[in-house]
């Protein structure tokens, strides 16, 4: 595709094609379908966190009018346990199927579930289930600890080595070095309360299950379900036609997925299932909590010579979810001594998953941190201790970077953000009566594929239909499907139908780590290949066609026309007059692409593939009355090509938001004595809101990857959120003089 | 939520008749009123408040605001609240309530809520809203688990050692510094009664949190006259900019002449079982300069009672800070 041509529609902020269905409320989400004779299912939450189910008492629910059926343990009927297949398919965090034991081990465990004709009745019904349990005492210590586990554990995404990373001798450095840090750096369990709940419509048609859902990767949706009922692949049909965000809490099917099915399989109706907020923070995953030693030895002229990274996270009691804070640790510094190592602690908590920036977001807050405390105590500047330690390959691989351009980054983003003015001493900077604070961090997220695969029609009304069963998770993948339709087929984005978020589609892939649009890129234009192909042979066998006797290799299609060689592109025919002569209402293409992720890592990869990225942050004090605000953001991101700028930025906002929620306020928390995520609900997890936001300045530096796709375009929707919250701490410490190791920094933090 | 049955008073008599039915006006009250529901609907999806009668009282004739002989006001137990901030003479002789209201809840929220309601809305208190825990409030007797659990956000005035709840309204918080009255039409008489007489604190009853009786309608509050040359203002803190109920909160009513303070009013919020009057701090305040050093004088005097506990110390701190610069705002010459 010729990167310049005029009428592209790649890398121009093009506003979402299905932002009038949103705001017209005509956009259906998976909740939002409702068929005849559907019924209504609330899951019995268990309120213990540790023990086992005595008694279930259901009689009365069971009177209540309306209700079909309280299911249980004893009449759920089987559901079976699901495995990892092959690349992304058939993963789920929580293998256990409900209601599988009577042992409860997190509290919310559902242990029945209440269906009825309305929501209402189901609730009330799910209220009147008594529940008695044999309780003991919960362990949700927020104290770390790591407990004795092999070197190779295996863990939800398959077998990790505890020793991540090593080279060196990392230990001796330390010793030997003449400036260390050595401190730990918490982050709390965080939800991540996207707006939309979680929920499931399952409809059987004989031994064809349907689930509407809210899914961030239907296939994976679909095989783990066909596992768990016993059914081919092809007897599933998962349908997300628009999700109210995920951020990684809607990646894997939770267990209200199979509960819902289980119970339209026994009553032979539809049955909707959608979580309460409360569920949302029990059940449906959250950020783990970690705790990260960070051990950094530098010479006093700021060279880096040893970097550890010890860290620990929480898990649940019977699944191997792995929060992999150490992503980023053994590239994005220059150190030739270097250690990451985990280690994991059970709980008796609903188990942790992906959030936005897994591993990475909470990694990167330590490793930032330390990197700013050690610059300090360095007297190096922050972005200048960067420079010097920048790395010109990737260490760890011993491979180059494919695409990367941090320093560029700093610079900018010092530049917009005028760094130079800063003076270091705490609390030297004031405007209009305020402490300002200045920090910054850096940011890395990983960059690659997962398999794609995509149809595109061209249609004799000069139109083109593009479709992928991957998903839109409000990011914007409609309007990227839209604009890479439109760019091949020469066509404007309103000619472009787009279909998404159907298991009957060609399979698409995950809406997760980022790579949904790197992924079907190449798949897509694969695809347009082909039917461009089609096209041409049938504008040579078409009788009577201006093309008729040409062979195909004569033959260009360009900005939707085609033409001979030639006779240049003015002499075009638009493909729609073509099909119409032939009669033909389309032609079809397919194209695939293979995934440089997941996969089994075999050989070792030719570069290193991420994102990079900086913040700058503002922060106001005013000590009187103990008020921390964020003022100002500058972030600068190397995420290759941009294909649409506008959305683009408006992930890397969101993601700043995030990040300054994350410094600030959220964190889930448990209840010391009975387990509980007590704060469960929007009001008591804090969250920012609008007025918490102040401006925010995105840059792109633009750099296509060619690495990654033939369009250079990398993932955008992770890494905002990566170093936001170090360099939020680090201004926070500029501001006053308080060094926060533990987030959030709250107000009780600073007194 | 339970079944229950919803029906529309369209007089008094008809809604205190209804009401005095109850067998108690206080928590697991069987019959309720409702306002703007904004506080009731959701402890009752909670299964915190199970009525099997609801009293729509909106349509009853309350919803005037009127200013009274004496210059004072009086606002009608119906009023919703965002009309309350709004109203010209609010927020010219009563701003401390004006911006009180102001700082909670949201907008939409504030459309609804009425002057009635905002004063019997209930605790924030985590425990007290999830019926599987033990909760002294919520069930007489089964424990406090505030006390030993998550706790930040409670109170550290006022508490005892069955409950540690916090009153976590804001515009009570004005309508005691301002010295307001509650007017009740119940089924023997109309009777009115001071603001700080109006919430219990929890002693080993913490169930009961006013003084109402079964059948007792809220009919207006009324305000005394502004106090010649005061100035008034209300400061919130709170961990997020907007939408959160205060850690710390105070209103302040002061009259300085010459940089002498001749009368001040103080209440604080966040931090107290009830709206929190403090006439330690203003005794303080009372005939002394407008310095800083009084200010602190007063605050210390204001916290002097203060029991944090495992997560809320920070609040004794922060409730000084937020007393200290209102204090300064509200004395600074403009
Ligand atoms: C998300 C959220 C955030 C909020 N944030 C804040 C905040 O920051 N600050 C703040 O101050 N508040 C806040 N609120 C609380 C809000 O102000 C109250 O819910 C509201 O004022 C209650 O008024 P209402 O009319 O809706 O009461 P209702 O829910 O209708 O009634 C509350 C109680 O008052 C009783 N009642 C009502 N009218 C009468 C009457 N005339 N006589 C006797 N009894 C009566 C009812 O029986 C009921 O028990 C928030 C609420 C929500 C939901
Ligand atoms: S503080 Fe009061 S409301 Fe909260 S749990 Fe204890 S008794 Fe219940």
């Amino acid at each position: 595709m010729p990167e310049s041509a005029q009428t592209s529609v790649i890398g121009k902020p093009q506003p979402r094609i299905d932002g009038p269905f949103k705001v017209s409320g005509t956009a259906m989400y998976a909740s939002d379908f409702h068929f005849p004779d559907l019924l209504y299912a609330v899951p019995i939450e268990a309120t213990i966190a540790n023990g086992k189910i005595q008694k279930l008492d259901a009689a009365a629910a069971e009177r209540m009018p309306g209700v079909r059926a309280i299911f249980h343990r004893a009449n759920i009927g089987k559901i079976f346990r699901s495995v990892m297949g092959k690349g992304m398919e058939g993963i789920c965090i929580e293998r256990r199927p409900p209601f599988e034991d009577d042992v409860i081990r997190y509290y919310g465990q559902y242990v029945a579930l209440a269906v009825a004709d309305t929501f209402e009745l189901a609730k009330a019904a799910a209220d009147a289930v008594r529940v008695t349990y044999s309780k003991e005492k919960p362990n949700v210590s927020p104290d770390l600890k790591a407990e004795d586990d092999p070197q190779v554990v295996a863990t939800t995404y398959g077998p990790e080595h505890r020793l991540q990373s090593e080279r060196g001798n990392p230990d001796a450095a330390f010793a030997s070095a003449p400036v260390k840090l050595d401190q730990t750096y918490v982050t709390p369990s965080e939800t991540h309360n996207p707006i939309e709940l979680q929920g499931t419509t399952a409809i059987w048609d004989g031994q064809m299950l349907t689930l509407y859902e809210e899914s961030q990767a239907i296939f994976n949706m679909r095989g783990v379900l066909a596992q768990m009922f016993g059914l081919p692949k092809e007897s599933v049909r998962v349908i997300t036609k628009f999700v109210g965000s995920g951020f990684g809490s809607k990646l894997w099917p939770w267990t209200h997925c199979p509960l819902a099915a289980a119970a339209a399989r026994k009553l032979g109706k539809p049955v909707k299932l959608v979580l309460s907020r409360r569920m949302m923070f029990q059940t449906a995953g959250h950020r783990a909590r970690t705790q990260q030693r960070m051990r950094l030895g530098a010479t006093p002229a700021g060279k880096l010579v040893s970097l550890m990274q010890d860290y620990v996270y929480e898990r649940s009691m019977l699944d191997d979810y792995h929060e992999n804070c150490g992503e980023a640790t053994a590239f994005h510094y220059s150190v030739p001594n270097l250690r990451v190592k985990f280690g994991r602690a059970r709980r008796n908590i609903g188990s942790p998953s992906d959030m936005r920036g897994p591993g990475a977001v909470p990694g990167l807050y330590a490793t930032e941190s330390a990197m700013n405390e050690l610059a300090d105590q360095l007297k190096i500047d922050p972005v200048q201790f960067r420079v010097l330690n920048e790395p010109k390959i990737d260490e760890s691989l011993g491979v180059p970077f494919s695409s990367r351009h941090l320093l560029e980054c700093l610079q900018l983003g010092a530049e917009k953000f005028d760094w130079s003015k800063r003076t270091p001493e705490v609390g030297s900077m004031k405007r209009d009566g305020l402490t300002l604070g200045w920090g910054m961090a850096t940011a890395a997220w990983v960059a690659a594929r997962f398999a794609a695969e995509a149809n595109i029609q061209l249609r004799d009304d000069g139109t083109t239909r593009i479709a992928c069963g991957t998903q839109d998770i409000g990011t914007g993948t409609y309007t990227i499907l839209a604009q890479l339709a439109a760019e091949k087929a020469g066509v404007t984005l309103d000619k472009v139908e787009v279909a998404l978020g159907d298991t009957s589609l060609p399979e698409g892939p995950v809406s997760g780590g980022s790579m949904a649009t790197a992924s079907v890129i190449p798949a897509v234009l694969a695809a347009a290949d082909d039917a461009i192909k089609s096209l041409l042979t049938v504008a040579t066998t078409t009788p009577g066609s201006p093309f008729e006797k040409r062979k195909n290799d004569e033959l260009a299609f360009e900005s939707g026309r085609v033409f001979v060689k030639a006779n240049g592109p003015a002499s075009g025919v638009p493909f729609a007059d073509l099909l119409r002569r032939a009669d033909l209402r389309f032609v079809t293409g397919s194209g695939k692409s293979n995934a440089t992720f997941g996969e089994e890592k075999k050989e070792k990869p030719k570069f290193s593939t991420h994102s990079y990225g900086c913040h700058f942050v503002e922060v106001t004090w005013q000590a009187e009355i103990a008020r921390l605000r964020v003022n100002r953001v500058v972030s600068v991101m190397d995420a290759g090509r941009i294909i649409n700028p506008l959305t683009g930025r408006n992930q890397i906002e969101g993601a700043v938001v995030m990040g300054i929620g994350m410094a600030l306020f959220e964190h889930t928390a448990y209840d010391p004595q009975n387990g509980a995520p007590i704060n469960s609900n929007v009001a008591d997890y804090i969250m920012a809101v609008n007025a918490d936001v102040p401006k925010l300045e995105v840059h792109f530096l633009d750099y296509p990857d060619k690495e990654i796709n033939p369009l250079g375009a990398r993932g955008i929707g992770e890494i905002g959120l990566a170093g936001i919250a170090a360099a939020i701490t680090a201004a926070t410490h500029h501001a006053t003089g308080v060094r926060i190791r533990e987030l959030p920094i709250t107000i009780d933090k600073l007194i | 939520m339970k079944l229950f049955e919803l029906s529309r008073a369209d007089d008094p008599g008809q809604a205190i008749a209804a009401g005095a039915k109850a067998t108690t006006a206080q928590q697991g009250a069987d019959i309720r009123f409702i306002a703007g529901g904004t506080t009731l609907i959701d402890l009752m999806k909670l299964n915190v408040e199970t009525p099997q009668k609801v009293v729509d009282v909106t349509h009853l004739p309350f919803g005037k605001i009127e200013t009274l002989a004496d210059g004072g006001l009086k606002i009608g137990a119906m009023v919703r609240n965002s009309e309350l901030a709004y109203h010209p003479v609010v927020r010219k002789d009563y701003a401390v309530l004006s911006e009180a209201i102001l700082s909670g809840a949201s907008p939409q929220l504030r459309n609804m809520a009425t002057t009635a309601g905002n004063l019997l809305q209930r605790t924030r208190c985590m425990y007290f809203r999830d019926t599987a825990m033990p909760c002294n409030k919520r069930e007489p007797g089964s424990g406090c688990a505030a006390i030993t659990g998550v706790n930040r956000s409670l109170a550290i005035l006022g508490t005892s050692e069955h409950c540690i709840a916090t009153n976590p309204s804001d515009m009570n918080v004005a309508l005691a510094a301002l010295e307001a009255t509650i007017h009740i039409r119940g089924t023997k008489d109309e009777h009115s009664i001071p603001i700080s007489d109006f919430h219990l604190l929890p002693g080993d009853t913490p169930q009961r949190e006013t003084v109402l009786e079964p059948g007792d309608l809220i009919i207006h509050v009324t305000l005394p006259p502004p106090a010649p040359r005061s100035r008034s203002l209300y400061l919130k803190l709170r961990d997020r900019a907007s939408y959160e109920f205060a850690l710390a909160s105070a209103a302040v009513v002061v009259t300085a002449t010459g940089g002498k303070i001749t009368r001040a009013r103080v209440a604080l919020g966040g931090v107290g079982t009830k709206p929190w009057r403090s006439p330690e701090a203003e005794a303080e305040l009372t005939g002394q300069t407008a310095t800083e050093t009084v200010f602190q004088k007063a605050a210390e005097a204001a916290l002097r009672d203060a029991k944090p506990q495992s997560q809320n110390r920070f609040k004794v701190e922060l409730a000084k800070r937020c007393l200290v610069h209102a204090l300064k705002l509200v004395t600074q010459t403009a």
